[in-house]
């Protein structure tokens, strides 16, 4: 088995997860969301190995290099740090409906990664620009940032669907954890989010400059990162104004993760070069 | 800071417009979306292009808010510069009260606002005394500071840790100030240039990118060796080139660079950003007679017109070009040449490098080839910056990093221990406040209620 069949048979058991989640809130089965953290934790198992037999398949054939250097493995590792941070939540908050909003987000990004015809998932050799140590650091900071943020649009959606209004709660949603804890969580997943790209385009821009002595050319990639942090740094700031709770910071949160979406895969669909590690 | 004293003035009009955080949401958000323009219409192109894209009217709308190069517009860095002057106001205008919190020479504090806030209580048989100094010990391990204080029926135990940790909003925007001054040093200290030195050759100059006029340079720099090596499916694996750095003449400095491994000297950054193959001085030909075999060799350089022999006519090499494109393929180094019979039309001739037969193609009596040349010869293309500003920008890095943490995992936190003698027993009274993450305060405020109370052996209650 290589690490294409390992990563293929993650992205079913992410399914799987996923579904089982689903399962649950939808028809209020907490045997199924048990059944599903197991799942999740075993797709964890086969993302981690699946990664690391990668790594090592790139040494064997003589051009070894950490998987982190093109959308294939990009998107194979946000897909891991979405499920792992998902299950950190999951045990101190002791709430599996958030899993239902969230573990699909991770089936996605790794059907994508295996499904686009787009996206070769082939090892492929780094042509001189990407052999810095800072394009490790970069896309690590970078997809850990993504990921929070991903969740955080999960916990957003959840907000406005149980919404403000009390009064016809559904026994559905009230399987959902509290206005306030959803809205507390969401803000800690944005702070761990914006960390994470603040040293994301940080490690970028030192990149850029040991490669072409330039942080910062403006390019829509790196333009896109910043309308991205422009929009998590009005939502923290917009907590502090009255009037700016609850629903309308949902809808920046998800108007945030539209922009991280954009910057991510929208970006190869503008005019001029650009891409990425080119 | 002395905002109380101008008002009624003007100016204080003026204070409070750039210190609300109202101002703040509606520049980020206008820097968000006006960023999207620039993302949209390439910039910094020919205006011609932009012109023949857009139409007159569009583009003479487009050319007046410099939408072409619109991150260096008047506008942006207006926002920018509101931006920065609403950072530094608010900052102000909030670090006198900060201020007081964090020099305040007593740790005790505004017990009825931690009344307010989350607290705990139970009741214990010990006497007040006894339970301070049960209590003491316990607090002092999570707390760095802790006063007791006599009231007049028992105790008040302050605790307060990590006050500093109120500076860190001050460090995250501090360091957006420290990015912007570091861009500003860049653009009116710095230069962004480039130049190609061929194999062996020096320079002392180099092309600017914005303004195309040359910069010269305190030294020069000689590329001795250039080389480039390939991966098997044909993708580039390095680009290499030895430099020299030469000072009056003499050689003080050497280095190979590659890619994201450049050179740093007196300020100055050299990057290996491309390469290109050099003209060939001197062309090795040769004209094949299809019928006979019979094969002359002659040298040519590019323009000069030559004469074949057996009265096949005359030749010359017109241009050379390092990737040449023969419809849709690239045939790579490749010479272009104009052959004129004795009689008849002049005809094109291409003369690919590495492929010596193309010309047979041409199904002619005679075949032209060009062999290939042993010394081949690169240039390497360099970028040259300079930019007193990093240190500045870097900095800013590394402050917004351990600001953005300190403001978001860390607060300033107080804890209160009320005991009150009641009749024989006491009642006990816990409050916790943060400065941040209230909720994660109340945890720990259980937590060390839990402690507490198992520690005075009284049941909660
Ligand atoms: C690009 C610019 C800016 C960035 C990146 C930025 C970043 C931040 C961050 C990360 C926080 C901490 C939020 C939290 O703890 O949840 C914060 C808080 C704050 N910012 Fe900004 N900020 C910027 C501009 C401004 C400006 C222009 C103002 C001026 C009014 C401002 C006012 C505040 C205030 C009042 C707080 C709350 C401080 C507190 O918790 O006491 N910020 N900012």
């Amino acid at each position: 088995m290589d690490s294409s069949n390992f990563l293929s048979i993650t992205t079913f058991i992410y399914g799987l997860a996923a579904f089982l989640y689903i399962f649950a809130v939808v028809f209020k089965k907490p045997v199924a969301g048990r059944l599903g953290t197991w799942t999740a934790l075993a797709g964890v198992a086969g993302n981690i190995s699946g990664i690391a037999l990668r790594w090592s398949e790139s040494y064997k054939i003589g051009i070894g290099h950490a998987p982190l250097s093109n959308l294939y493995e990009s998107l194979v590792f946000f897909a891991l740090v979405i499920v792992v941070i998902y299950l950190v939540i999951e045990r101190s908050y002791r709430n599996r409906t958030i899993g239902a909003f969230t573990t699909p987000l991770a089936f996605l990004a790794m059907a994508y990664a295996s499904l686009s015809p787009n996206i070769s998932d082939r090892i492929q050799p780094l042509v001189p620009a990407l052999k810095s140590n800072w394009l490790i650091a970069h896309v690590i900071t970078c997809f850990i940032g993504y990921a929070a943020f991903a969740i955080a649009f999960g916990l957003s959606v959840m907000y406005l669907l149980k919404g403000d209004d009390r009064k016809d709660e559904t026994p559905f949603l009230k399987l959902f954890p509290d206005l306030k804890i959803l809205d507390e969580l969401s803000h800690q997943m944005i702070m761990f989010g914006f960390l994470f790209l603040s040293a994301g385009i940080i490690t970028g821009a030192v990149w850029a400059n040991s490669a072409w002595g330039r942080y910062w050319g403006w390019d829509p990639k790196e333009t896109w990162s910043l309308i991205t942090w422009f929009i998590y740094a009005t939502l923290l700031h917009a907590r502090f104004m009255r009037g700016w709770h609850g629903k309308r910071l949902a809808y920046l949160s998800i108007i945030g993760f539209a922009a991280m979406l954009f910057t991510y895969f929208g970006v190869n669909l503008l005019p001029g070069l650009h891409s990425y590690g080119q | 800071m002395k905002k109380n004293e101008v008002s009624g003035n003007p100016l204080n009009g003026i204070w409070k417009f750039f210190a609300s955080v109202k101002l703040t949401v509606s520049l980020l958000l206008t820097l968000a979306s006006t960023s999207i323009i620039g993302t949209v219409i390439p910039q910094n192109e020919n205006p011609a292009a932009y012109f023949q894209e857009y139409g007159e009217s569009l583009y003479k709308l487009f050319d007046f808010l410099n939408i072409f190069d619109m991150y260096h517009s008047w506008w942006f860095q207006f926002l920018i510069v509101f931006l920065t002057i609403n950072i530094i106001v608010c900052s102000i205008d909030r670090l006198s009260s900060t201020w007081k919190i964090l020099f305040a020479k007593d740790i005790s504090f505004d017990i009825s606002k931690l009344r307010k806030s989350y607290k705990e209580e139970f009741s214990g048989n010990q006497t007040p005394e006894e339970l301070k100094t049960l209590f003491l010990p316990v607090v002092s391990k999570s707390f760095k500071y802790t006063k007791v204080e006599e009231t007049e029926n028992g105790f008040k135990i302050f605790a307060e840790k990590s006050r500093w940790t109120r500076l860190g909003v001050y460090a995250v925007h501090f360091s957006v100030v420290l990015l912007l001054a570091g861009g500003l040093i860049g653009s009116f200290f710095g230069f962004d240039g480039s130049v190609n030195i061929p194999e062996g050759e020096t320079v002392k100059s180099v092309i600017l990118r914005n303004t195309g006029r040359e910069q010269p340079l305190d030294f020069e720099i000689r590329c001795d060796d250039f080389s480039v090596s390939f991966y098997e499916s044909g993708a580039p694996k390095e680009y290499l080139s030895k430099l020299t750095i030469l000072e009056n003449g003499q050689p003080v400095y050497k280095k190979d660079i590659i890619v994201n491994d450049p050179i740093r000297y007196k300020g100055i950054n050299i990057f290996q950003a491309s390469y290109g193959n050099l003209k060939p001085k001197e062309i090795s030909l040769s004209f094949t007679n299809r019928e006979t075999g019979m094969v002359y060799r002659q040298k040519a350089a590019v323009g000069e017109e030559i004469n074949i022999p057996e009265a096949f006519g005359k030749f010359v090499i017109k241009e050379y070009s390092g990737s040449y494109d023969f419809g849709g393929h690239n045939l790579g180094e490749t010479f272009v040449g104009i052959l004129t019979p004795l009689k008849g039309d002049p005809v094109e001739v291409i003369l690919p490098v590495h492929f010596p037969s193309f010309d047979k193609m041409r199904k002619d009596g005679l075949i032209i080839s060009v062999e290939e040349d042993e010394e081949h010869r690169y240039y390497t293309g360099l970028q040259v910056t300079r930019d007193p500003g990093v240190p500045v920008v870097y900095a800013g890095f590394i402050v917004m990093i351990l600001g953005c943490f300190i403001s978001f995992f860390m607060s300033h936190k107080r804890l209160c221990i009320e005991i009150v003698k009641k009749g024989k027993k006491s009642r006990v009274m816990v409050a916790g406040i943060a400065s941040k993450n209230q909720l994660g305060m109340e945890v720990r405020t259980q937590r060390i209620v839990k402690i507490l109370s198992e520690k005075a052996g009284i049941l909660k209650g």
